[in-house]
């Protein structure tokens, strides 16, 4: 069987490792939304953070053996505690200003972070290995899928549906969005909404970081790993609607599938389709597919 | 605060400044561009642009009784980019000679930009052979490497050691189209065949989808035409999807970093064509520990090169006793280069004919010295490694 002249086993591993790259935009996609959706701030230290997660897991490693399975709650942890700091120190001053002022920031930030990793470790990059228990491969009928790959998704798309359930069914989640739609009111309820806002950013960093370390072992962890990913991010976040959750994971997971699909039937242009549809999505629907018309 | 008077002052400061720099007194510049930042800074890149100096330093910091100043920006691998900074400092600097860096398209760029305005333009790090071919320029000299070598010395050995079936995987600019097509040429020429290709974009985030496609092929090898991080990233995701046990994987330019950053492990039995290795001889060793002792790492073949091609150039024009491009040019192509490099002809397509060497990478145990990464399985003379005078496609070659 052949589907648009490729051989339909083929077309279904193009598919999978599509859903495998749609795994880390997603996750990227959501922390950026989350931060944009409660704190209005367009983080674009965001593809820092990742790399910073990355060279988190790769320096436990190196330094001190820590194997991957720790490094996967250590490296979001502390990649998480710096996004405090950040806000703390920072971003916290930006409240209520035009959001260019943290977009500009935040660049200012991924830049020199880049820049300080660049000066270290250079442009090469450092090798993670796959962890033990997820190396070899399965087959799956269609395609040999590294057992990693398959690990990846599943772990997103569980950490995915956790945060959309948390900011959306709980508690919790209400406090947060309450306290971004009129903090003063919330606080009056004895509510700390600076903490909670300062925590928000942190969760936007570490969930970065999860992508970083999760990456870690399948490409080089270098520098640029995070500036390379973070524009095609910017996009899908556009395109799912800026601060939709849901939107965000299920667009990133989406255009995954699509970027792998052109890999196949028009190789050249790859790193660019997510583009072409980002401009045809706000030509249809100016506040993307799964935003709020303001 | 009175800022107009400092404004007005600097202003007078940079205006007679640019007024020296084209009077004979002034220094002789030299330029340097290159990539500095993204996935070709570390075969090239900073380090690359000290060389530069550590060669002009060597020299004496001094020619035709004028310093020598060492001009460096990154071209970010933007052809645009790169142009405008060679013409602005030609114009603007008065800049004797521009060193070309990494990445084919930019140096395309810049030979034009050089050619046009007659200043010698000694091309490094970017591998097109159309540099001396279809775009062959009296001001240029090629002087490390080229893809017709790589595809020549790399090619060869593999065709001949029974792999006859080929399909590539290719960064998707000027570099990987050549080095391409001049792989096939090679293939073809031996009697192999090409199963097919696919192109990725320059600094691709993940090959799996196109690695994928090449195992679909069937080829017995998997030719990797791309360079630096792509390169790195694509050995590294063959070995986890187990390309590797169907297919012989062959990487059409590899540098030294790249088998660092990957480790021995990944990349044992690689052979790869490349013009020099840190530990030949006792003055390519002498120049790597020095440059080991700043950097700790080794230099690449290109780092060497950006030095050697500073001291040639600086040894012309001590000989000459002028900048002017057409009397530099002459020296050069007459008497070429000779350092622990390079003994070196320069032909007058620009090319620089010296040896090519085929390394193959050691395996761990073999390994005994931090860096110790190459075995040299052939010498390959010059004039069998490059574009010969019959193939050429350059119109400045009498045939």
């Amino acid at each position: 069987m052949e589907i648009f002249g490729i051989p339909h086993q083929a077309f279904l591993g193009q598919l999978m490792l599509g859903l495998v790259n749609g795994a880390f935009y997603a996750m990227l996609s959501l922390g950026l939304a989350v931060i944009f959706g409660l704190l209005d701030i367009v983080n674009f230290a965001h593809g820092a953070l990742y790399m910073l997660g990355a060279f988190a897991a790769w320096i436990m490693l190196d330094k001190w053996g820590v194997n991957y399975w720790f490094a996967l709650v250590l490296a979001p942890l502390v990649v998480g505690a710096l996004g405090v700091l950040i806000e703390r120190l920072l971003l916290r001053h930006l409240y209520g200003l035009d959001p260019l002022y943290g977009l500009l920031l935040t660049f200012g930030l991924a830049l020199i972070l880049e820049g300080v990793f660049r000066e270290q470790y250079g442009v090469s990059g450092q090798s993670y290995p796959v962890p033990e228990l997820l190396s070899g491969a399965t087959n799956l009928g269609f395609m040999i899928l590294p057992n990693y790959r398959a690990w990846v998704v599943l772990a997103s798309i569980t950490v995915c549906l956790g945060t959309w359930f948390l900011i959306e069914r709980t508690r919790l989640g209400a406090y947060l969005r309450a306290g971004t739609e009129n903090a003063k009111l919330v606080q009056a309820f004895g509510v700390n909404v600076p903490l909670m806002v300062a925590l928000t950013y942190g969760a936007g960093a570490a969930l970065a970081g999860l992508a970083g370390v999760l990456a870690a072992p399948i490409i080089q962890v270098t520098p640029l790993m995070g500036s390379n990913l973070i524009i095609v991010v910017f996009a899908v976040v556009v395109i799912g609607g800026m601060g939709s959750i849901l939107g965000s994971v299920v667009t990133g997971l989406g255009l995954g599938v699509v970027e792998g699909l052109t890999r196949v039937f028009y190789p050249e242009a790859s790193s660019v389709v997510v583009f072409v549809v980002m401009v045809i999505v706000l030509m249809i629907r100016p506040a993307g597919l799964f935003g709020k018309e303001a | 605060m009175q800022v107009k008077p400092l404004v007005a002052a600097l202003a007078i400061g940079l205006g007679s400044f640019a007024a020296l720099a084209q009077t004979n007194t002034g220094p002789v510049k030299i330029g340097f561009i290159t990539d500095m930042s993204s996935l070709y800074a570390d075969i090239d890149g900073p380090a690359g642009g000290e060389m530069v100096r550590w060669a002009v330093q060597d020299f004496g910091g001094k020619v035709l009784d004028r310093p020598i100043e060492v001009l460096t920006a990154d071209h970010q691998n933007k052809a645009d980019v790169a142009s405008s900074k060679a013409r602005e400092w030609i114009d603007k600097d008065g800049l004797s000679m521009l060193i070309g860096g990494t990445s084919s398209g930019t140096a395309l760029a810049m030979s034009k930009v050089a050619s046009e305005k007659k200043r010698p333009f000694l091309v490094i790090g970017a591998g097109s052979a159309r540099l001396t071919n279809e775009d062959c320029s009296p001001y240029t000299v090629h002087y490390a490497y080229d893809t017709v070598a790589l595809a020549k010395v790399a090619g060869n050995a593999l065709v001949k050691a029974g792999n006859k079936n080929w399909y590539f995987m290719t960064a998707d600019y000027a570099f990987g189209h050549s080095l391409e097509a001049d792989a096939t040429t090679v293939v073809k020429a031996n009697g192999g065949t090409v199963a097919g290709s696919v192109r990725h974009p320059l600094n691709a985030s993940d090959f799996s989808s196109f690695l994928l496609q090449a195992q679909g092929s069937k080829a017995q090898i998997l030719a990797l035409a791309n360079a630096g991080g792509d390169f790195t990233n694509s050995m590294k995701a063959a070995r986890e999807f187990g390309i590797n046990k169907s297919m012989k994987i062959a990487g059409l330019l590899v540098f030294i970093n790249d088998v660092h950053s990957l480790g021995l492990s990944n990349t044992e039995g690689l052979q790869l064509a490349d013009s020099w290795y840190w530990n030949q001889d006792d003055a390519s060793r002498a120049f790597a520990k020095r440059f080991f002792d700043k950097y700790k790492r080794m230099p690449s073949s290109l780092q060497a090169a950006d030095y050697s091609a500073t001291m040639t150039y600086l040894k012309a024009v001590k000989a000459t006793g002028t900048v002017d491009a057409d009397k530099v040019m002459a020296e050069i192509k007459k008497t070429g280069a000779n350092d622990f490099y390079s003994k070196g002809k320069v032909r007058a397509d620009g090319r620089m004919i010296h040896d090519m060497y085929l390394f193959e990478v050691k395996s761990p145990k073999e390994s005994t010295t931090p860096w110790d990464y190459y075995k040299t399985i052939a010498k390959v003379p010059g004039d069998q490694a490059f574009t010969t005078v019959a193939e050429s496609k350059c119109s400045l070659i009498k045939k």
